[in-house]
């Protein structure tokens, strides 16, 4: 993956495979303590605690299409890289939540990335679930949430392509008012 | 800046689309975005794919996803189903193909089949 913001959109399946009907992703950018805490949160069906202690293994997988899942170790991977951490907790039948940690300006922190692409590309495939996300500089926050725009828009489909258009625009205002993460 | 009560306009605009068309989808795109399609670019060819829809004005086919299909090394692949035509699945679709994708065969009927890997009646 060349960007953090592509990790987003890799965890966010896991999310959508595991039945999730809402997923809340969170961006803080701490430019004190140097860090870049991304994290993931559903309420999907949660993983089973064998699997959670081997989940960052890359030999783990439920898919059957193939025998290698890589997504989070991938992830685990560029977090270490730059001094953060991976983290997962998750509760059976409540949910998951994944914390990538990685060190703001260290020099082998990929960059954020296209967050605008992920969030809107995410939404126009899953109109019936629910998204969440909350982007931090500092102590300036912007959040979207699909609910919010739910309730304006009737009978109208979420991911109908005006409506799309509209949500990127919107984004992309809001994450330049707060400041991007680059 | 763009507020909420946008979303007012842009709902009847669509509604009266939907009106017109009675809520009839004419095709089908699904975008793989598992691991490996997200790594070889299925996000930007999904929002080309957005953007070329948008700009042709074409608002009656549903786009969505589906996981890693085990056709790694061919990624980003991208299905399109016409109605009266088999399913395709297309390989390598980078942000070009997709929109030559979308002008071709999804609004011209015509099956791009040069970059088709599969094809399923």
């Amino acid at each position: 993956m060349r960007e953090i913001s592509l990790h987003i959109l890799d965890i966010v399946q896991n999310s959508i495979a595991a039945g999730a009907n809402r997923i809340e992703i969170k961006a803080e950018a701490d430019t004190k303590r140097d860090w870049l805490t991304v994290t993931v949160k559903d309420d999907g069906r949660g993983i089973p605690d064998d699997m959670l202690e081997r989940i960052t293994d890359p030999f783990v997988t439920t898919r059957t299409t193939r025998k290698v899942g890589l997504g989070l170790p991938m992830l685990k991977a560029a977090a270490e890289m730059c001094g953060g951490g991976l983290r997962i907790g998750s509760v059976e039948g409540k949910g998951t939540e994944v914390t990538a940690q990685f060190g703001l300006s260290h020099i082998d922190r990929m960059p954020y990335g296209d967050i605008v692409g992920t969030i809107v590309t995410i939404i126009a495939a899953n109109p019936d679930r629910d998204f969440r996300y909350e982007h931090i500089v500092d102590d300036r926050v912007f959040v979207f949430d699909t609910s919010d725009i739910r309730r304006e828009l009737d009978d109208v489909p979420i991911n109908a392509l005006p409506v799309l258009n509209w949500i990127r625009g919107y984004l992309e205002e809001g994450i330049a008012r707060v400041g991007a993460i680059l | 800046m763009k507020t909420l009560a946008d979303l007012q306009k842009i709902r009847e605009q669509v509604q009266k689309q939907m009106k017109v068309r009675e809520g009839e989808q004419r095709g089908r795109i699904v975008v793989a975005m598992g691991t490996c399609g997200i790594a070889s670019g299925a996000r930007e060819t999904m929002s080309a794919i957005l953007d070329e829809l948008e700009k042709q004005g074409v608002s009656d086919v549903t786009v969505t996803q589906t996981g890693c299909k085990g056709i790694c090394d061919k990624e980003p692949v991208v299905d399109v189903a016409m109605p009266g035509q088999p399913t395709v699945t297309y390989g390598l679709v980078s942000p070009e193909r997709a929109r030559a994708i979308v002008n071709g065969h999804v609004i011209g009927g015509e099956i791009q089949s040069e970059w088709v890997i599969a094809q399923q009646d």
